[in-house]
């Protein structure tokens, strides 16, 4: 057996509260198209950022070859053949292809003066490899994603690469665009490359790899050969154990209606709707992106104004100009962009989880800091929020945790109505699942709770009632027993029965 | 084994560089002139830091709040002068509460701009840097200001007097120092500052009304300037136009010496002061070294440039990096 041309020898990445990678080892064969695969959250970016030289690994080590390697910063891993294609493109628009392939190396005359005509011919040698339909002269922002992405590729090409990198190269592209990427795998695959493809597309992984590599909060899995594996071991490899998904069943004692919209519209986002949410309830909105929903709970929660319309809480109509007052109310929103809307990151957990209440926690002039620390300590236990302690920083926790700190806060409010927009974005399988749970219970404790969701399990799971958006209106309203996954896909697609708004509450 | 050793220290001065530049400072001033570490020259650096320092407390809540406060300066010019011709004109009793509340103007003037309008406040500070100096020109009608009667009038107690032996600037500077503190510190207001710098999107989120925070901010800062400028009044009991001219950059070289954030929600008013005091120190151990007054101004700008550069390393852990 020929030697590996990247091996990774258990490495161990820490950073202050957080085992970010523990124990990762596996190798990269040469010619070998090697999947790397986990939840979000799972340490594939931190490996990669280890793999790039952006972070440096807390134990372990890293082979190229046969020679053991640390790496300063990307220059170097570069220099030593790891090249990275990312989702994200770092190319400069307004240059042409060959000025961005050999940015920083630009062949030279006299004076320092670029050599256009060489820089021409190499750059239109390696694109000819490519079989790509654009010459080294295009402006690269003239470019589709997917040549965009082509240029990377042949950036790539310009070193001695040893090791190729994709991450979530498809994200971007059409399936006929997928095909050409592909043959340019197979291409460098056949050139003796290694080649590691980070890809949450089953369909992807099971097509063009030969082995994969799985890890799960951080820790190695196991690699597994593609052709001897499916879809359902290796998920089941990813999570851990299998997802509770079924369809919620058990509906609470509902009680008297908590809030309800009449006739609500905002300009162009949303237009004439109308539910109502009861205590012990969850309703679930479920929609495309875009649909209209994120700016349904940014009204009620008094972050914009309704066109037309009216707001009842509690059978009285009322007037939310500003989260304040929507707090007030009995209003709570946990906000879909948990860093950008829910959390101040260089914050401690404590502050941040009473943030909301802070002037109502007062002790002469003072902030009470016995009563907050009550309060973290209560829903750090009730929440299972994994911290060292109060004194945290809160950009220092995981995504599931900084998730339970913006829910503990806005349970701290004990509000009327709880509203929570993609509530288990970007958390791992073990954190959503306990926050799927514990959604089910604010409701049976009388919470009226409404859940904004792009994920169709995730509503199915918790909803009593589902109400499908598209394009800014409410289509149809489903029972949770009543609804199939058909009915409610051709619902969010503006398609099928229901297109004219039919109320089924 | 060196790699790791470089990069520790490398660490290590990133978060703790400015106290071991001040140490190192000190020692070596010391060692140049034993004058340097006596009481009275200690006390008299302190005192000479009162003005400065009250107006440090004021812009550590403006940059706290994640904004910017270089209007200071011309405004505390603004301040000294009113407060002398009112002086003469409607004696000192009335001429001190009509300063301060003309210099509140200004502060929530640049509040409702930078808080309300969400207007960028580098822009409008600068700008108000200048609009303020003309207003006192025009006011002044370019002419130094002077008390008639110096001899006469109780008002040189803010900056002349003692009690209990210390100097009443200095007290004043502890007093306002305290007092911000605990408001930054313990207050809920002090706690919508820092959220506020700190993520002003998830503050609003929070239902903390974040213009009004913004707004608070500039009206305290504005505040300290009007007690700076009374403090300079009654010390001198006459004045230029262009007092304060300057003071801007000193007042935020000592917060970010202190290791406030440019970039909002990080700082505190006791490191302020150790920031003032740092500087007071650096700029009179230059002149006991014998080197012009005028080489401060560069000091100045070379402490601000560090602590920024010392900001940003300790954020990455690194003292340069080629990616952000």
């Amino acid at each position: 057996m020929t030697d590996p041309v990247l091996r990774l020898e258990n490495i161990v990445k820490t950073f202050p509260g957080v085992r970010a990678l523990d124990g990762v080892s596996f190798s990269v064969m040469p010619g070998e198209v090697h999947a790397l695969m986990g939840e979000n959250g799972a340490g594939k970016s931190t490996l990669m950022k280890v793999l790039g030289g952006i972070h440096q690994p807390t134990e372990g080590a890293i082979y190229i070859g046969d020679d053991r390697v640390t790496m300063a910063g990307p220059l170097e891993a570069k220099a030593k053949g790891i090249v990275f294609i990312h989702q994200e493109l770092s190319l400069a628009e307004e240059l042409s292809v060959a000025e961005n392939i050999y940015l920083g190396e630009l062949p030279r005359k006299r004076f320092g003066r670029v050599d256009w005509a060489t820089l021409t011919e190499r750059t239109n040698a390696i694109l000819g490899k490519l079989n790509v339909g654009f010459d080294a002269r295009t402006r690269v922002g003239d470019l589709s994603i997917a040549n965009q992405q082509m240029v990377e590729i042949a950036r790539a090409l310009t070193v001695d690469a040893k090791a190729v990198i994709f991450d979530e190269p498809t994200a971007s592209l059409t399936d006929a665009e997928k095909v050409v990427l592909f043959d340019v795998i197979a291409d460098l695959k056949a050139g003796g490359v290694g080649i590691i493809y980070i890809s949450h597309r089953m369909e992807e992984i099971f097509r063009i790899t030969d082995r994969i590599s799985i890890l799960r909060d951080g820790q190695y899995q196991g690699t597994v050969n593609t052709a001897e594996t499916d879809e359902e071991s290796v998920t089941q490899m990813m999570i851990g154990r299998q997802l509770d998904l079924s369809r919620n069943a058990s509906h609470h004692q509902l009680g008297e209606v908590a809030i309800e919209v009449r006739g609500l519209s905002c300009g162009k986002l949303y237009t004439d709707i109308s539910f109502d949410i009861r205590r012990g309830e969850v309703v679930g909105f479920y929609g495309l992106v875009g649909a209209g929903r994120t700016e349904i709970a940014e009204t009620l929660f008094g972050l914009r104004r309704p066109s037309a319309g009216q707001i009842l809480l509690g059978g009285v109509e009322t007037q939310i100009h500003s989260p304040d007052e929507a707090i007030a109310h009995g209003i709570s929103l946990v906000p879909e962009d948990r860093k950008g809307q829910g959390l101040v990151l260089g914050m401690n957990c404590r502050d941040n989880m009473t943030l909301p209440q802070v002037d109502r926690l007062a002790s002469g002039p003072f902030v009470a800091e016995g009563e907050e620390i009550k309060i973290f300590d209560k829903y750090r236990d009730q929440l299972d929020i994994r911290t060292p302690g109060w004194r945290q920083k809160v950009g220092n926790l995981s995504g599931g945790n900084q998730q339970k700190i913006v829910i503990g806060k806005w349970l701290s409010m004990h509000p009327d109505v709880l509203i929570v927009d993609e509530p288990t974005r970007g958390i791992d399988v073990g954190s959503k699942s306990e926050i799927h749970k514990l959604l089910r219970e604010l409701a049976a404790q009388g919470y009226a709770v409404m859940v904004i969701s792009s994920e169709m399990p995730e509503v199915l799971h918790v909803s009593d009632r589902i109400i499908a958006m598209y394009s800014g209106r409410i289509i149809r309203t489903f029972r949770s027993e009543d609804v199939t996954e058909d009915s409610l896909i051709q619902a969010i697609s503006g398609i099928g029965p229901g297109a004219q708004a039919t109320e089924v509450a | 084994m060196a790699a790791m050793n470089r990069k520790d220290l490398g660490e290590f001065l990133a978060k703790q560089g400015i106290l071991v530049a001040f140490a190192v400072f000190m020692i070596a001033f010391t060692m140049a002139n034993q004058k340097f570490i006596s009481i009275d020259n200690v006390f008299s650096v302190v005192r000479s830091s009162a003005i400065l320092g009250i107006m440090a407390v004021g812009v550590t809540f403006v940059v706290i709040s994640g904004n910017l406060d270089l209007s200071v300066g011309s405004m505390m010019s603004f301040s000294t002068i009113v407060v002398l011709d009112l002086h003469d004109k409607v004696g000192p009793a009335l001429a001190i509460p009509l300063m301060f509340l003309m210099t509140l103007c200004l502060g929530a003037f640049i509040g409702f701009l930078v808080g309300y309008l969400r207007l960028n406040s580098l822009i409008v500070t600068l700008g108000m840097l200048s609009a303020i100096h003309g207003l006192t020109l025009t006011y002044s009608g370019g002419q130094n200001m002077d008390i008639a009667d110096k001899e006469g009038t109780w008002f040189s107690v803010f900056g002349q007097g003692t009690a209990l032996g210390i100097p009443v600037p200095i007290l004043m500077f502890l007093a306002v120092a305290a007092f911000l503190g605990l408001v930054l510190a313990r207050t809920p207001f002090g706690r919508k500052v820092y959220a506020v710098g700190g993520n002003g999107t998830a503050a609003t989120f929070s239902g903390i009304r974040r213009a009004r925070t913004v707004f608070t901010c500039y009206l305290i800062s504005s505040g300290c300037v009007a007690t700076a400028g009374l403090i300079q009044a009654s010390r001198s009991l006459g004045s230029q136009n262009t007092v304060g001219q300057g003071l801007e950059l000193e007042v935020l070289a000592a917060v970010i010496l202190g290791g406030a954030s440019l970039l909002g929600g990080s700082g505190t008013i006791f490191k302020t002061v150790i920031g003032v005091l740092i500087l007071g120190f650096i700029q009179n151990g230059l002149l006991l070294m014998g080197l012009q007054f005028y080489v401060q101004f560069v000091v100045t700008w070379i402490i601000i440039i560090l602590a920024v550069w010392l900001d940003i390393a300790a954020k990455r852990g690194k003292l340069w990096s080629s990616i952000a």
